[in-house]
């Protein structure tokens, strides 16, 4: 129980000690990777909170962007006091229509109508005048909190980015001891006993849904302001499947699967996308990424979560207690 | 739109709508039967596009064979690669969660994309139509319409008869319908399961190869192509209903025509048009709309 929480703070530590002995380099990584990692934990209160697999989340993402990028004015700096806000809310208003519509249905069929509302948002930001088109719109100026906070600086943007990170943590964390959180899993484990016990679960998985959407909205628009750019590219649902994986390999039902998984999704990119070590190989990345990704799953049956639960038995050569896992 | 062009778009409508049930119909197969969610068949599509392109010279060497030769060739490795594939990387995860196959699988559309890159390359191929099938039919007194396509529809029409037929009159359909409806109990009653599933992902993966070999004439050769197929072909699914090939040949024919239209009456919207009626679908009938049983 308090190893848990000592890795957790220990990475959060970490994350807070990087920047000292960083480049501007890892700096612009790592911050890419925490907005990912935000990304990926909205995701998690879906699929390994709820039970409930999104395919569309990147639409979540994407809005959450481009409303920061559409809202902000070309003159003077946006105030992040009512910009960030607007961002969540909009990204959360379009998951509280989408779960109201989608969560009729269940399983698969769930998955892909997210997909649906998905990529209906993603022709209408490649195809309509609104979006820019696949060229997509830039973000001139940052915006800012008074003089306190100026996102245009790479040290600022990746403190606020830890401390949104941490927060959206602790949040989550806090929502999963909760009564709501508690009811959540019911769902995930049995909702036809939940509705037994005379839980109405649709109000709860629609809640879920919305929070999910606005957590992913914040992610989109820290990535907005960190690639001052928002692109259709955003939307797609290779994003979306990109951060379902996320999460599956850094395994379900915990909070940490979802950072493990982000960071080491991007870092094993990172590694196989290095010239340095693989010299003119890197241009085929995906080999290893995708060969990283299958040893994965051959090896470790929870995700990278189980891993110090597996290592020992493996390397004695013991048989693995697969079985055993609650 | 007058009445040839018209003619000529049902007709495209048609083709494009069987070819995606071609597809489809490995996909519902091995998701309904063996419960695995494949994003890897857009791969196998893929796969036979570039066999149809790469195997084509190599074929016309060894049995001096043209396009029908690569063809056979082409279906017979892809039930080998299939079987194999299987048994290295399936056989052992039916007893894990649903997501770890879905893992499983993107790792799997990774490595072929860039295998295809090491062994194929990049560029963008074209492959001939066989002389045989290269000429045109006249269609009113201005338009004609290609043979080949046509061929192309022959084709998926005998696989769709053909995939009927194993399925409501042969042993092994009674085997492959009655694992998918209860794997335990079809154990116990002595069929060896694992042998029927290596069995069904081979043909799934077969039926996929060849889709993307016929295919390959009209659609050209290029890399990126089977993520698309995948996503339509998903929709084409879960439209039928999970599992039903007789909902997956609706769905798709129901899709071809939304398509071909839509790119014609509504050029900007043509993109968005499908999942529009994939949610409406969906939301009418949250099973898709025939349920298998």
């Amino acid at each position: 129980m308090n190893t848990r929480l000592a890795f957790v703070l220990a990475c959060f530590a970490l994350l807070a000690l990087f920047p000292l002995v960083a480049g501007s380099y890892g700096i612009d990584l790592v911050t890419k990777i925490m907005v990912y990692a935000i990304f990926a934990l909205s995701l998690e209160l879906l699929v390994g909170g709820t039970g409930l697999v999104c395919f569309g989340q990147a639409a979540f993402f994407g809005i959450g962007a481009y409303t920061a990028v559409l809202l902000s004015s070309d003159s003077n700096a946006s105030s992040l006091a009512w910009l960030l806000p607007a961002s969540v809310l909009a990204a959360a208003a379009y998951a509280l229509v989408v779960g109201s519509l989608s969560l009729r249905t269940k399983g698969v069929y769930f998955i892909m109508v997210t997909l649906a509302f998905a990529q209906m948002a993603y022709y209408v930001v490649h195809d309509t005048p609104l979006g820019g088109g696949t060229d997509g719109i830039y973000l001139t100026l940052k915006p800012v909190l008074g003089t306190l906070l100026d996102l245009d600086k790479p040290g600022t943007l990746y403190g606020f980015t830890l401390a949104c990170l941490v927060l959206v943590f602790a949040g989550l964390a806090v929502l999963g001891r909760s009564r709501f959180g508690r009811a959540l899993a019911g769902i995930r484990v049995n909702e036809q006993r939940m509705r037994a016990t005379g839980f109405s679960t649709y109000p709860y998985k629609l809640a879920a849904f919305t929070v999910s959407g606005g957590i992913a909205g914040l992610a989109g628009f820290l990535f907005a302001v960190k690639d001052g750019f928002v692109n259709p590219e955003m939307m797609s649902w290779h994003l979306s499947g990109a951060v379902l994986i996320m999460i599956i390999l850094g395994g379900l039902g915990h909070l940490r699967g979802a950072l493990i998984g982000a960071f080491a999704f991007a870092l094993l990119q990172e590694l196989f996308k290095s010239e340095a070590i693989f010299g003119a190989f890197a241009k085929h990345w995906h080999l290893g990424l995708g060969l990283s990704i299958i040893a994965c799953v051959v090896l470790l049956s929870r995700g990278l979560v189980g891993l110090p639960a597996q290592l020992p038995a493996r390397l004695l050569g013991a048989k693995n207690s697969e079985g055993a896992a609650p | 739109m007058d009445l040839s062009t018209f003619l000529i778009q049902c007709l495209n409508a048609l083709q494009y709508g069987l070819l995606l049930f071609l597809v489809a119909s490995g996909l519902t197969l091995i998701f309904g039967i063996m419960g695995v969610i494949n994003l890897a068949h857009g791969s196998f599509y893929m796969v036979g596009a570039y066999m149809a392109y790469a195997l084509a010279p190599m074929v016309a060497s060894t049995f001096g064979g043209g396009f029908f030769a690569t063809l056979v060739v082409g279906v017979a490795l892809a039930v080998v690669m299939g079987y194999v594939l299987e048994w290295a990387f399936f056989s052992f995860l039916y007893e894990r969660e649903h997501l770890q196959q879905v893992l499983m699988t993107y790792g799997l559309i990774l490595v072929f994309e860039e295998l295809r890159s090491l062994l194929v390359g990049d560029e963008v191929h074209g492959v001939e139509v066989p002389a045989l099938l290269a000429g045109t039919l006249p269609l009113g007194a201005m338009m004609t319409y290609p043979v080949y396509r046509l061929f192309i529809s022959g084709v998926c029409l005998a696989l769709a008869l053909g995939m009927y037929l194993v399925f409501t009159r042969t042993r092994l359909g009674m085997m492959i319908r009655a694992g998918s409806a209860n794997r335990e109990m079809v154990q116990s009653l002595g069929i060896d399961i694992k042998f029927l599933y290596r069995v069904v992902f081979a043909a799934g993966m077969a039926i996929a190869v060849l889709a993307g070999m016929v295919a390959a004439p009209v659609s050209s050769v290029y890399p990126g192509m089977g993520d698309t197929v995948l996503i339509i072909c998903f929709v084409v699914v879960v439209i039928g209903g999970i599992g039903s090939i007789r909902g997956a040949l609706l769905a798709a024919l129901l899709i071809g025509v939304v398509d071909t239209f839509g790119k014609v009456l509504l050029p900007q919207a043509a993109g968005v048009l499908v999942y529009v009626l994939m949610a409406l679908i969906l939301l009418w009938k949250p099973d898709g709309l025939f349920k298998a049983a």
